[in-house]
């Protein structure tokens, strides 16, 4: 997993609520067995025409969003199935960090497993970063995870919080199974003792 | 934060976790045991890649159980050849890493197969007391035993597979109470609906929650499956419901349930799940189960809910960032506000789902079946394991939903996500049992109103959506 320390980089503005998993990667594109190459179908309902042709005023088909790497979005954003194709798809696109007053449980937790950053603000703060966001190119939001902000483009600084073991995972691009693997002593000595407490499991 | 005396009161979802706790960090983050890991062909073929990439293995194959439904066609002969090849190299991926890695598996061949979330009750798999995951959102349904049980990524189905353990921190605790008796022509589906319709789909967002009151405790096992299944809609972590006598009875004599000695071992502790008397719950929700009618969805988010006797809202009923979801809801539905929900007019019906595939959500559509014909376009029922259908040959259900106009099909998850060939076609409307309206969500453009098997089978008597109640008013349809 690569590391995420600070990114500095074009939003792009989302407002909608309930961006579900359904959007952000339709099932045909489930069907991979790789976690790479979904960026083309990153909210591909939303992006292309049934012809393939992409349509024009999709926020990310705009010559100015075509290289965001982070998204200001609306309340409860990754809501629905657990498929971690939408944070591989975000991050094949190039999305580094999305920005949101709420984020759907599951969504949240992928993204740190694939060094996305998902960061929570209250709505004001959401609501100023959505306006930078809609400023286009000329606008650059830089989110900083060591000291938990987020910079907006006339330099008014949001603080937020992060899980203190996820943070430390993704600034050092640590895997999840590596570290737990370290406590397999204790995961043998559970599984000593509920092999006598509960048998039938 | 009290301090934790032995007597302090816990939740059910307290007293599962601290079973299952491996490992506390510094800053509360848990490691947490996994008693069953259910495996579907979606969401694990980069999981098995990363162990064979790491030379890792399963730790523990016996507890893991794979089955393939989300790809499969619900046709005849896919058996002997699935001719989409993306979606016969995920099943076949699924195929081979069961072998591989020697875990429990139901390939598509065997009358065992069907939806895993259907898959792991009916064969004891699932049991109260356990901690169940899957990569898979609505893992929630096994949350009806009394365990608790919830969906992961990819990344999570890898570290269990190795592990048999899973990185989390504790969520708080939500109770559900219905309480009261529900109406005639009123189902676990519409409990569970009107309860995303009241706190809306990131209402439960952070919580575990745990449904209770009468009009819980009196639902079979298959209507508690209902219910929990849909706690993720809701934003939930998980749903769970207390285990009972209703659940022991379920369980008993399961393939791979307890027997003997074990049996009243397990009985023992199970029967100590339940929640003490003066445990803290952090939110509250309470529906009176007289309340409740028939329900719809008439958007594209599940707590886009209303009885079926209500008309389309406007967009003046919204406030905030919900206007322009209602408003393009609205547009990609086809529909006006103030029009009667009754006079919506629909093309398909599927009937089907880990929400509503089981025998009981069979018999209650074919009650309402039973001598009619069909008004739409198609309609289809997808029994969600092959002892489903089976059963419901052997009931004369089959026969009532062919005789009406229904295709019979075989297990799989079919057109609740339409990864298979059961789609809907652009504009397509659909009546169906599933429980996600997505947009895109039953093929792209299709248009999806979520509802129980008894007003499913309703709409396709009808051709629109109806009121099951008044079908059930006749003598002849009476339960
Ligand atoms: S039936 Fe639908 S919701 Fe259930 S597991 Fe299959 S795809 Fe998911």
């Amino acid at each position: 997993m690569d590391k995420f320390t600070t990114l500095t980089g074009i939003a792009a503005p989302m407002p909608l609520v309930n961006i579900d998993t359904d959007m952000i990667i339709p099932k045909q594109f489930l069907k991979t067995i790789k976690r790479s190459g979904l960026g083309v179908n990153l909210f591909d309902e939303m992006r292309y025409n049934q012809d393939g042709t992409e349509k024009p005023d999709f926020i990310l088909n705009q010559p100015a969003y075509r290289s965001a790497e982070i998204i200001v979005a609306g309340d409860n954003f990754g809501c629905g199935s657990s498929r971690e194709h939408a944070p591989w798809a975000l991050l094949d696109f190039g999305i580094r960090c999305v920005i949101s007053t709420s984020f759907a449980d599951i969504f949240f937790s992928n993204c740190f497993k694939n060094g996305i950053l998902p960061v929570v603000l209250p709505q004001e703060a959401v609501d100023a970063l959505m306006e930078d966001a809609k400023k286009g190119a000329n606008a650059r939001i830089t989110v900083d995870l060591a000291s938990q902000t987020v910079t907006g483009t006339d330099g008014t600084t949001y603080g937020f919080e992060v899980d203190a073991f996820k943070k430390h995972c993704l600034l050092n691009g640590l895997d999840d199974i590596g570290l737990t693997l370290e406590k397999v002593t204790a995961i043998d000595r559970f599984e000593g003792q509920a092999a006598q407490s509960r048998p039938w499991v | 934060m009290t301090t934790p005396t032995q007597a302090a009161p816990k939740t059910i979802y307290d007293k599962i976790w601290d079973a299952h706790v491996v490992d506390t960090s510094e800053d509360g983050t848990c490691l947490l045991y996994i008693d069953r890991h259910l495996v579907h062909e979606v969401t694990s073929p980069q999981a098995f890649e990363g162990l064979r990439m790491t030379g890792r293995t399963v730790r523990a194959p016996q507890k893991t159980i794979a089955v393939p439904d989300h790809n499969v066609p619900t046709t005849e002969g896919r058996d002997i050849r699935i001719d989409n090849e993306e979606s016969r190299i995920q099943v076949d991926a699924l195929d081979k890493n069961a072998r591989d890695f020697k875990i429990n598996y139901y390939p598509v061949s065997d009358i065992r197969q069907g939806i895993v979330h259907i898959v792991g009750p009916e064969q004891g798999w699932t049991l109260p007391g356990m901690t169940v995951v899957c990569g898979d959102s609505h893992t929630a349904t096994h949350g009806a035993f009394g365990a608790l049980a919830h969906g992961i990524g990819t990344s999570e189905v890898e570290h269990v597979l190795a592990t048999q353990t899973l990185i989390q921190k504790k969520s708080k605790n939500m109770k559900v109470e219905i309480t009261g008796r529900l109406r005639p022509g009123v189902t676990a589906k519409d409990i569970t609906l009107s309860v995303i319709g009241e706190t809306g789909t990131a209402g439960g967002t952070g919580y575990v929650i745990e449904y209770c009151g009468e009009a819980i405790r009196e639902l079979s096992m298959e209507g508690r499956m209902t219910v929990c299944n849909m706690a993720i809609e809701g934003g939930a972590r998980a749903g769970l419901i207390a285990p009972d006598e209703t659940t022991f009875a379920y369980v008993m004599g399961r393939p791979h349930a307890p027997k003997g000695a074990q049996w009243e071992a397990a009985l023992a502790w199970w029967k100590t799940l339940f929640t003490d008397e003066g445990a803290h719950f952090d939110k509250v929700v309470t529906l009176r189960g007289e309340d409740i009618a028939p329900v719809v969805t008439w958007g594209t988010s599940p707590e886009d809910v209303l009885p079926i006797t209500a008309n389309v809202p406007a967009l003046t009923d919204f406030t905030g960032g919900k206007v322009e979801a209602v408003q393009r809801a609205l547009d990609y539905m086809g529909l006006t506000p103030g029009q009667k929900l009754t006079d919506i007019q629909i093309d398909t019906v599927f009937i089907g789902s880990c929400t509503n595939g089981r025998i009981e959500d069979l018999r209650a559509a074919a009650a309402i079946l039973k001598g009619k014909k069909i008004a739409v376009k198609r309609a289809m029922v997808v029994p969600g394991s092959g002892l489903v259908r089976a059963q419901a040959e052997e009931e004369g259900l089959a026969k009532i939903f062919l005789d009406a106009g229904f295709e019979w099909r075989l297990a799989g998850c079919s057109m609740c996500l339409a990864m298979n060939p059961d789609q809907l076609a652009p504009g397509e409307r659909c009546a169906a049992t599933s429980n996600r309206n997505f947009e895109g969500r039953q093929g792209r453009g299709g248009r999806t109103h979520l509802m129980s098997p008894a007003m499913a089978a309703a709409a396709a008597i009808t051709g629109h959506l109806t009121d099951v109640r008044e079908m059930m008013a006749e003598p002849a349809e009476a339960i």
